[in-house]
């Protein structure tokens, strides 16, 4: 039975995971803009080694050089002179639960949180007492040798280790933002799983000490060792609910031989950011990666997750989840190398478009000489929620080997009328037809998250629905 | 109380197109009805009407249904209300699983019921569809399938008939339910309409085939012809049918507009 059936089951399931406390910081916030000296003070603030100072120097001058691409969604009203690229923590916090608009809080009521973490949600909550399940959870996981920390703390605890791997999966030099994201970065995880540990709970960043907010230029290095397992989950389903208009992460993963990983994200951003993400992962010999991702809200979001499979027998899959509302443009989909023989990859997009919003799936498979035997699957379907929604679809496929199977499939469908005749024929009302038509074509997803996500997933979607009726 | 469907004088045109022509028809509960007639002569048309659905357009007469006029009903109140149709062509919803769609659909009659109903409980519903499962000799496996996805034309109509056991309405017309049946599927859905049948449930049951109603017997035998009711009468104008076709019908028609 779907998850969505079983929800008064699971209330109170994620009471757990926000345990949290703020250590007492002094106020700091770099001025509007970004120069040289704007990544010196921000390195300076972190008390960062010398060659990281060099690293987000060089990453910097990239980022000057390097235009804003323009091949993807219009980014043109985007002000970068007009933010703040560095805001200690508490400063973020130090915003009045007052100035939090009134539509997010009705969202997390409909979305039935407890104030009290709403108020972290919306970022104006500090102190929360620790609970023994984080506790315990973090004990078990030191036990097993497993790092889990924030970024900085896994820069100044475990500098061989960062510096080994730091920057080497995406490079400054991969595209602008990631160049931006080198030069400022702050906020995100740093996790260490050695050869042959399997975590068995999923790692999310709500465990993690002192991260009260998704940072702006979060970056996230996940170094997952020989025969390990773990599956890391980021992201909140509740609206997240911030001032900046201006996200850009960069997600590092390298998946050693005989590992598996899985990162899953759901990002439900308000309306007003611009959502720039690079997340990819290296994986190796007979190791395998999966991402799931889900993107709700948001003005613009460009993000494609990418599997570079190196080794012989590597595997990557790629979930994708767009649901572009009015008035945003979900620009998203994955992208798969091909870089050794017996690779395999699968990608499954899927998207939906309400109003005047726009989905688009961009997708990149690429398959380099020698890979022999490979196998590849791409299939994104898109659902048009009416007239006026819009989903463009753009595949590239680069293939330098004769001996490969790749598969694309595309469908656009539309909520028919057949459809909700046939559900309202049984008592639901237009409204609940058409979600429950969006339900079933995003299951394929919802089944891969955590139970606690994919129940929270299943009524975020119900409150994007409404007001679908005109 | 007896609650009835009753159809009065009912236009329908399809794009300006008419194809019912002023049909009557009363159908109450604890009755069997069955509507026959040649293809094309409206008889799906009447059902899909019947229920509301967007492209039909009702130009003149009444349908009342528990003594109220529902033509200005929108579909689902009119499900709500106690009016179930089971579809000649059932569609699919991927992903929807038949368990998840019916408790939704069950919980939807609820609420319109009494707007503070919390809806069904899981283990409550889990009975529940076990039992009428079992009561159409259905594996349990069923419940957790895509509804309608990748069915086969016994179990689209199954799936059907266990929305009917499911939902319990006052009223289910079959629109040709019998169509791309085999003999043992027939058997099923018939028996399994014979189980629901009783006082509470009255059943219009379209179909241009006699065999089925070698299974359902019915009460009162209706055959339609360009887009009326033509003739009425008992299980015994079915067999006549069986064996003299339509044509007298029509001979009797013509006539009559002739005199």
């Amino acid at each position: 039975m779907a998850a969505s059936s079983d929800l008064e089951h699971l209330e109170g399931i994620d009471q757990y995971k926000y345990g949290f406390s703020d250590p007492d910081v002094s106020v700091f916030k770099t001025r509007k803009g970004l120069d040289e000296q704007v990544v010196r003070e921000i390195s300076q603030m972190k008390g960062e080694p010398e060659w990281m100072l060099e690293k987000r120097l060089e990453a910097y001058g990239h980022y000057v050089e390097r235009p804003i691409p323009t091949w993807g969604p219009d980014l043109s009203s985007l002000n970068l002179d007009d933010i703040y690229y560095y805001v200690k923590p508490s400063e973020m916090e130090s915003k009045s639960w007052d100035d939090v608009p009134e539509s997010i809080k009705q969202t997390f009521d409909k979305l039935g949180i407890p104030e009290a973490e709403q108020k972290f949600l919306a970022g104006v909550g500090a102190q929360y007492e620790s609970e023994m399940v984080y506790h315990s959870v973090l004990e078990h996981l030191e036990e097993q040798g497993v790092i889990f920390l924030s970024i900085e703390d896994g820069l100044r605890k475990h500098p061989d280790l960062f510096r080994e791997y730091f920057g080497t999966i995406i490079p400054h030099t991969d595209n602008k933002f990631a160049a931006l994201n080198s030069a400022v970065w702050s906020g995100g995880s740093f996790v260490y799983v050695p050869p042959g540990v399997k975590v068995e709970l999923p790692l999310q960043a709500y465990f993690r000490l002192n991260v009260a907010n998704i940072g702006q230029f979060e970056r996230t290095l996940i170094i997952v060792d020989e025969g390990a397992q773990v599956h890391y989950v980021e992201g909140c389903t509740a609206p997240t609910y911030t001032t900046d208009s201006f996200h850009s992460g960069v997600i590092e993963i390298v998946v050693k031989k005989g590992a598996r990983s899985r990162y899953t994200t759901i990002q439900n951003w308000s309306n007003n950011v611009y959502n720039l993400v690079t997340q990819r992962a290296m994986v190796h010999k007979n190791a395998s990666h999966e991402w799931v991702d889900a993107n709700i809200g948001s003005k613009v979001t460009m993000k494609y997750p990418s599997c570079y499979l190196m080794g012989e027998g590597a595997r990557g899959e790629i979930l994708s989840l767009a649901f572009a509302a009015e008035g945003q443009h979900q620009d998203t989909g994955g992208k798969v190398i091909h870089a050794a023989p017996n690779t395999t990859s699968k990608i499954t997009s899927k998207s939906i478009s309400k109003g005047s919003g726009r989905a688009s799936y961009r997708g990149l498979l690429r398959v380099h000489e020698n890979s022999v035997n490979s196998k590849s699957n791409v299939v994104c379907d898109a659902l048009l929620l009416d007239e006026r929604s819009r989903s463009d679809t753009y595949p590239y496929i680069e293939i330098d080997e004769d001996q490969v199977t790749v598969g694309h499939e595309a469908s656009v469908s539309k909520v028919g009328e057949e459809q909700l005749f046939y559900l309202m024929s049984r008592g639901l009302s237009e409204e609940q037809a058409i979600s429950m038509v969006v339900s079933g074509f995003i299951e394929p997803l919802v089944r891969e998250l955590p139970m606690e996500y994919a129940v929270e997933m299943n009524r975020l979607i119900q409150l994007q629905m409404e007001g679908s009726i005109g | 109380m007896t609650e009835a469907l009753e159809i009065r004088n009912l236009h329908v045109a399809i794009e300006d197109n008419e194809i019912l022509k002023g049909v009557d028809l009363v159908v109450k509960q604890g009755e069997i009805h069955a509507l026959m007639g040649p293809n094309g002569t409206g008889k799906s048309t009447l059902a899909k009407a019947l229920l509301g659905h967007p492209d039909y357009e009702i130009t003149a007469g009444e349908i009342l249904f528990k003594g109220e006029n529902i033509i200005e009903m929108d579909v689902d109140e009119r499900a709500r209300l106690g009016m179930f149709l089971a579809f000649q062509y059932p569609v699919a919803i991927p992903g929807v699983s038949v368990a998840n769609f019916l408790r939704t659909a069950i919980n939807a009659h609820r609420k319109a019921a009494d707007p503070e109903d919390k809806g069904i409980s899981i283990p409550d519903f889990r009975t529940l569809l076990k039992a009428k499962m079992d009561l159409l000799e259905m594996d349990h496996q069923f419940a957790g399938r895509y509804l309608n996805e990748g069915f086969s034309g016994g179990e689209k109509k199954r799936a059907e008939i266990l929305q009917l056991a499911t939902l319990e309405p006052a009223i289910a017309i079959l629109d040709e339910t019998d169509s791309g049946l085999d003999i043992d599927a027939l058997r099923i859905v018939a028996d399994g309409v014979n189980s629901l049948a009783g006082p509470d449930l009255g059943v219009l049951i379209i179909t241009h085939y006699q065999r089925i109603l070698n299974y359902i017997k019915p009460d009162f035998v209706h055959i339609m012809l360009d887009g009326r009711v033509a003739e009425s009468g008992g299980p015994d104008l079915a067999e006549h049918l069986e064996e003299h076709g339509y044509n007298w019908l029509r001979e009797k028609q013509s006539k009559a507009t002739a005199g």
